[in-house]
């Protein structure tokens, strides 16, 4: 039975094995809390949970859901590094790298691109969808910051941390399905003529190549970067029938 | 003379500076303005206090908005398979051709527009089209020239032919609800002296289940939302979804012409038991020509003291009074969380649910939100009784069902049968003799074939919000999919990965299959990433993407077959055509400039990583 008491701790089952949480908390921040990985790319503890990169695809108690809005319950049989969930992630991966243009040789978030990292993860060796190449801009206008929209997945972790945490409002998303696009709130529609500040919260979230700092390329060597440090290993991966 | 800032002021302050109303202010400007300018959007921002990226991409999200100019006349012709069938194709370009039209631009001075809509809900007097919102409906050869000639004459709308916009309800056949002559108020009298506890039950006895589709039962959903504690400031919300975008369904339009005061009974009868204060009804675009009517059935319910603050508080509580909200064109809003986004003047992202809407809803308020036809059926099961409910339909599904037909028949329109009804009945009520496939409950329900019309309507066999589709052997069932399929991906919000770009991709594999370049590589792929979308998406929409196309290549494997025209991997386009410019600029035409299509050595060599 699910309890009320918001202090009181309980349990479920990640792969089998045990793991605590207390009330409120999802199955992604249980696992997060006992050092267990989900891949996820629209998750940041700071935000509420999004859910809408989808990768943190599990199955919970047989029935598939997103491991970042399913409330963590007493007991739940949760399935999370299984060959065919890992299949799926790396599928809805491809679908992202085949939406937009990612070209990870030249891109200067190579090492620190999450995108990137959990394509690695979970065994990616190509796009598989035949590209879209759609034709998006690059705005330099800022001095300090660059918006590449070519690498955008539409997380919206920027929109959500100018709006919540620098309280600025700088970026929003627009237009629907597959016309969706990031857009910067200023007469022109260029960063430039914001108040945008590489300081801000949001100007260091991107999980991808989308917002990117100006003069600090390649400062940090590649192989010496966040994810070539760190890379989360994913148990079970079949060989992609690519 | 106003200027433009003047007017987005006086049409903002006419809606008391409230974002939520942001939808509602768009419309009023652009019926003035015919189209919203970047300058009007940064205005309007600026008056609410919201940020553009805001309004822009409020604005941006739904397709009735133009953001670009948009012709005097403003063409959109109904897009769904049933249109299509009747020619809606043939007639547009026919249009284009008479009015000079290229790429949906005129070259006269912006004197015409002419695009394509989602289903207007028209499809039994179709094929159909909206001319600056209103439609126009059974159009022919003749009636396209002579719309081409009066909007070359720049005649206004009202000096049209007028029958030109009757909207026929073609009710076919009555039960208790098309039936329903009950007295104004005589509902609520009967739930008041019940109580709202009694009421719940006798509810719950009739065993109403939502006819939107998903048939949750009505009670229960009344009940959680009547226990659902309340904020300070805050009040409970009923609000009825007449957004009814699913293709193939317009019964809920025949509801709002034909029944309009024993929906609004309904939503007062919700409002009593659960104790809200205000409602809304949330009216589809297309249906707009439908809110004059509706606007008066509720001032006739006010002065009879039915609604609003003067109305007798015995039967209605807290002056319990509803109005009536405009979509934009987005299909995804007849998910209710989307709707309750679009009623707070935001793009229709279906919320991540738990929180349910019947305890954190409108403006975070316990909501409940119910189909045109629930409402109405919550009417009759209180005052004519559980018993009389329930004696019809079966065990699992009470009542009767609104079905809407189209497609090849002799009479579509609106039937109302039983639960529990076959298909191969309604196909002989409507004069379907020759049905080869039958798709219930739109683009996100079950296609039937010939070896399925023994099947019923109901819950535990066929639900559906009503959308019967018949095709005759001369349909092409991929053809269908494809079209369902484009559908989709037309109407997919944006916001989670599988639907957004995997809409796409299928709707690209389809078109591949089409266009004769297709593999059985393409159809395992094709199934394996629906299978995908069906899981991982946000919200129904994405989960249904895949449904026309997995039961259609399972039953309708003979109109595949033909477009598999290869065992290996295939290419999507001509590699060899497309070298066909290079070859011209070179003037080579030797064997080294020519490229075979891939085989299957040069696939292998692929996998294997070698560059070819």
């Amino acid at each position: 039975m699910s309890s009320n008491n918001s202090n009181e701790s309980s349990t479920l089952f990640i792969d089998g094995k045990s793991v605590p949480f207390t009330n409120g908390q999802t199955i992604l921040d249980a696992a997060l809390a006992s050092d267990l990985y989900i891949p996820h790319l629209c998750f940041n503890p700071k935000f509420k949970p999004h859910g809408s990169c989808r990768v943190c695809l599990v199955n919970v108690n047989g029935h598939s859901s997103c491991a970042c809005t399913t409330p963590a319950s007493p007991n739940a049989v949760v399935e999370s590094d299984t060959t065919a969930l890992n299949h799926d992630r790396r599928v809805l991966v491809q679908m992202l790298f085949t939406e937009g243009n990612h070209f990870c040789p030249s891109c200067e978030k190579s090492g620190d691109c999450s995108l990137q990292t959990t394509a690695y993860e979970l065994g990616m060796v190509s796009p598989h969808f035949s590209p879209n190449f759609p034709i998006r801009e690059v705005d330099a206008s800022h001095p300090e910051m660059l918006i590449d929209h070519n690498r955008c997945i539409f997380c919206s972790l920027c929109v959500r941390a100018s709006r919540e945490i620098d309280c600025k409002n700088i970026f929003g998303l627009s237009e629907r399905g597959a016309k969706t696009k990031l857009t910067v709130n200023s007469p022109t529609g260029r960063l430039g003529d914001t108040d945008f500040s590489s300081n801000d919260f949001a100007a260091n979230i991107c999980p991808v190549g989308a917002i990117i700092h100006k003069g600090v390329g390649f400062t940090n060597p590649i192989g010496q970067r966040t994810h070539d440090l760190s890379i989360h290993h994913t148990q079970s991966l079949d060989a992609e029938d690519a | 003379m106003k200027t433009t800032k003047d007017k987005v002021k006086e049409v903002v302050h006419h809606h008391k500076h409230k974002p939520e109303r942001l939808i509602e202010i768009l419309h009023d400007l652009q019926d003035k303005y015919l189209w919203l300018s970047r300058e009007i959007l940064a205005q309007v921002g600026e008056e609410l206090g919201l940020p553009y990226t805001k309004v822009y991409g409020v604005a941006s999200f739904y397709s009735f908005f133009n953001l670009e100019p948009v012709g005097q006349f403003n063409i959109l012709f109904s897009d769904n398979i049933t249109d299509r069938h009747q020619g809606s194709i043939h007639y547009a370009t026919q249009l284009k051709k008479e009015l000079w039209v290229e790429e949906g631009h005129s070259p006269f001075d912006d004197l015409v527009s002419i695009g394509t809509t989602s289903c207007t809900g028209m499809c039994d007097q179709g094929p159909a089209l909206l001319v600056n919102q209103i439609p126009i409906t059974h159009l022919d050869s003749d009636r396209i020239k002579e719309i081409a000639r009066l909007i070359l004459a720049k005649k206004p709308l009202h000096e049209w032919p007028q029958d030109w916009f009757k909207v026929e309800n073609n009710i076919y056949r009555k039960g208790p609800l098309l039936n329903c002559e009950l007295e104004p108020g005589s509902s609520l009298r009967i739930a008041k002296n019940l109580g709202a506890t009694k009421a719940l039950e006798h509810l719950s006895q009739s065993q109403l289940r939502g006819r939107g589709g998903a048939g949750f039962p009505t009670a229960t959903k009344w009940k959680s939302c009547r226990n659902a504690p309340l904020l300070k400031g805050q009040g409970r919300v009923i609000v009825c979804n007449a957004d009814e975008g699913e293709p193939g369904t317009f019964k809920d339009r025949v509801l709002l012409d034909h029944k309009a005061d024993l929906l609004i009974e309904g939503m007062t009868l919700a409002a009593q038991i659960v104790g809200a204060k205000y409602g809304f009804i949330y009216l589809r675009n297309e249906y707009k020509y439908l809110k004059p009517k509706l606007e008066s059935a509720l001032v006739q319910r006010r002065s009879a003291g039915l609604l609003g603050h003067k109305a007798n508080p015995e039967l209605v509580p807290d002056g319990f009074d509803i109005e009536i909200r405009l979509g934009a064109g987005a299909y995804v809003c007849g998910e209710e969380t989307a709707l309750i986004e679009s009623l707070e003047g935001k793009r229709g992202t279906p919320r991540i649910r738990p929180p349910f809407p019947v305890t954190f809803g409108y403006l975070g308020q316990p909501t409940v939100v119910n189909n045109v036809e629930t409402f109405c059926c919550s009417v009759l099961a209180i005052a004519n009784g559980a018993d009389s409910f329930k004696s019809f339909g079966t065990q699992t599904s009470s009542g009767t069902k609104l079905i809407s037909v189209s497609g090849d028949c002799t009479r579509p329109g609106i039937y109302e049968f039983g639960f529990g009804t076959s298909v191969s009945e309604i196909l002989t009520a409507c004069g379907a003799q020759h049905a080869n496939c039958v798709q219930i409950g739109g683009p996100c329900g079950i296609t039937l074939n010939l070896e399925e019309f023994n099947r019923r309507i109901g819950f535990e066999d066929l639900p559906t919000a009503g959308s019967f589709m018949v095709f005759d052997k001369t349909r092409n069932v991929f053809e269908i999919a494809r079209q369902f399929t484009h559908f989709f991906a037309h109407e997919s919000c944006g916001f989670c990965t599988p639907c957004r770009v995997g809409s796409h991709i299928l709707s690209d594999s389809m078109n591949k299959l089409a266009r004769g370049y297709g593999s059985k590589i393409d159809l395992k792929e094709i199934q394996e990433l629906s299978h995908l979308l069906q899981k991982s998406s946000h919200c129904g929409l994405g989960q249904a993407i895949c449904k026309p196309i997995l039961d259609t290549i399972h039953k309708f494997p003979q109109d595949y077959q033909p477009l598999i025209k290869h065992d290996e991997f295939n290419p999507a386009f001509d590699l060899d055509s497309s070298l066909s410019q290079a070859r011209q600029l070179t003037h080579r035409q030797d064997e080294n400039a020519h490229l075979e299509q891939l085989n299957s050595f040069s696939v292998s060599r692929i996998k294997s990583g070698e560059s070819i």
